[in-house]
């Protein structure tokens, strides 16, 4: 532990301007490599385009400038940041700055040796994703064969002493498995389980007709959390992050734009939200040529959304934008083609329907068991690579349009 | 911590307050406070609450850790204080 007996010392000797919060928590996406295919991940549909890495040296000096900036939560992250050997080295140096480190892992290359090695370094928690309870339907959503191998990472990484963070992403397929979830949760000895409704962005988007729950779907599970709540919640605590797409008001995404979170992607492109590479027209700053403290303070990336000056109508006079600060730029350009309106999750959006239509969809596909219109596309370089170039060239394949909102929702 | 050489301090038993250790108390200079960090989560201490929860050390029991206090900022009668916070952080589970 840091001499807690140390006064505060004018460690903040450069002035922070008014008003604008620290960069408490970064997220260091280390690399778009990834030996899993999630259908629901988030990373850019083109990230592809993205994979030329930055160096240890190039982090190292991620992770100095930012804890300068005050940040304190570090979470190591990708793709699969234990492709990159030279983790352990990161983790170490980011636990003597004082950060609190998290790897946010699938499991997949967690050897003893490495756990031990990242021990060592000093990392303090472990976020261990699984897709469902069962083999079959993790093994298929991940289009990958490691169920068992994570049941057998879960055991080490607790044999080890980590704290554990279970995270599983919620979708059609698994929600009904939730009981079964929180039970391998329990089994396993997390102190903690992220229930993680799918959030409709990237791969997710992609493959939303596919992913999207009902209604009737989402309250039965979350009464099963309730029931688990009361009865386990002394030994395992439980996240259910509700999807937002059967709400009426919008999330307070990302606690606010350039508020709290800083990401950095593999290439260095710094990241306002983990979408933003989504945004059209937002030149995103890249830490290899510009300090943190001005891409922090200073850049238009950062600036653009900060605040409720930028808002349109009906936030700008409603009432609640402080509550939830218009909510995600990034959903509001996917359903309506502007960042700057509101997130159509919101009733008093005049775009609320595009929202609403995509839930129908789900219901009346789901009442009358209809067989899908496409098929799951898996995030792997061959299908980010196609889905690249459809959008470089302006059109879209056949296999990836029926999303039918017209907006032009691929990256880039 | 130099606090620790001072006479009169209790022998660490099962009684001594000890931060749990899915908790990470630090001071944190550009808030000017100290922080609980927990797995991808942060509570911001104030002063008072940064003050009881850095003796909470594995040396003191409640007894110990009171009269600390009061001699550190040369006062008394923070006892009902310091027993609501520390019942406060334990169902937090702050503490072991």
């Amino acid at each position: 532990m840091t001499d807690l007996s140390q006064p505060a010392a004018a460690a903040q000797s450069q002035a922070v301007p008014d008003g604008i919060p620290l960069p408490l928590w970064l997220l260091a996406e280390l690399t778009y490599r990834c030996p899993l295919h999630c259908a629901f991940c988030y990373n850019p549909i083109d990230y592809t385009d993205h994979s030329r890495e930055l160096s240890t040296e190039q982090w190292l000096n991620v992770l100095r400038e930012a804890r300068a900036l005050g940040a304190a939560q570090l979470g190591f992250s990708g793709g699969e940041p234990l492709v990159r050997d030279d983790l352990e080295v990161l983790v170490a140096e980011a636990r003597k700055l004082g950060f609190y480190t998290n790897l946010i892992t699938s499991g997949v290359g967690l050897t003893d040796k490495r756990l031990d090695g990242l021990q060592a370094a000093g990392l303090d928690h472990i976020q261990l994703s699984f897709q469902d309870s069962t083999q079959q339907l993790n093994d298929f959503l991940s289009s990958t064969r490691t169920f068992e191998l994570k049941q057998r990472v879960a055991a080490s990484i607790k044999q080890h002493g980590f704290p554990m963070v279970l995270n599983c992403v919620l979708h059609r397929y698994n929600l009904p498995h939730v009981d079964k979830i929180i039970d391998m949760a329990l089994a396993m000895g997390a102190e903690y389980l992220e229930l993680a409704n799918t959030q409709y962005y990237g791969w997710a988007h992609q493959n939303e007709a596919q992913l999207m729950p009902t209604r009737e779907q989402l309250d039965e599970a979350e009464a099963v959390v309730e029931r688990y709540r009361r009865t386990h919640g002394e030994r395992c605590k439980i996240f259910f992050v509700v999807p937002d797409y059967f709400e009426r008001r919008p999330k307070r995404c990302m606690n606010g734009w350039g508020a709290v979170f800083l990401g950095v992607a593999p290439d260095g492109a710094a990241l306002p939200c983990h979408a933003a590479r989504s945004l059209p027209g937002l030149v995103l700053p890249n830490v290899k040529d510009t300090p943190l403290r001005e891409i922090w303070y200073e850049s238009d990336a950062f600036n653009r959304f900060r605040g409720l000056a930028w808002m349109k109508e009906p936030c700008r006079s409603c009432d609640e934008k402080e509550h939830d600060l218009g909510g995600c730029r990034c959903q509001a350009y996917m359903l309506t083609g502007d960042p700057a309106n509101a997130d159509p999750v919101c009733d008093k959006s005049p775009s609320h329907d595009t929202v609403v239509k995509v839930v129908n969809v789900a219901r009346r596909a789901a009442a009358a068991d209809l067989p899908h219109e496409q098929p799951i596309l898996f995030r792997n370089d061959a299908n980010s690579r196609r889905l690249a170039s459809a959008a470089a060239s302006g059109g879209t394949s056949g296999e990836i349009s029926g999303h039918g909102n017209g907006n032009g929702h691929t990256g880039g | 911590m130099n606090d620790l050489t001072r006479a009169g301090g209790a022998t660490p038993t099962a009684d001594c307050l000890t931060i749990s250790k899915l908790f990470r108390l630090q001071w944190e200079p550009a808030q000017n406070a100290h922080v609980l960090l927990y797995p991808e989560g942060m509570v911001k201490l104030n002063q008072s609450a940064g003050e009881i929860l850095k003796r909470c050390d594995g040396t003191r029991d409640i007894n110990t850790l009171i009269a600390d206090l009061e001699q550190a900022f040369n006062t008394t009668g923070l006892g009902p204080e310091v027993r609501a916070f520390v019942a406060d952080a334990q169902s937090r589970g702050w503490l072991e």
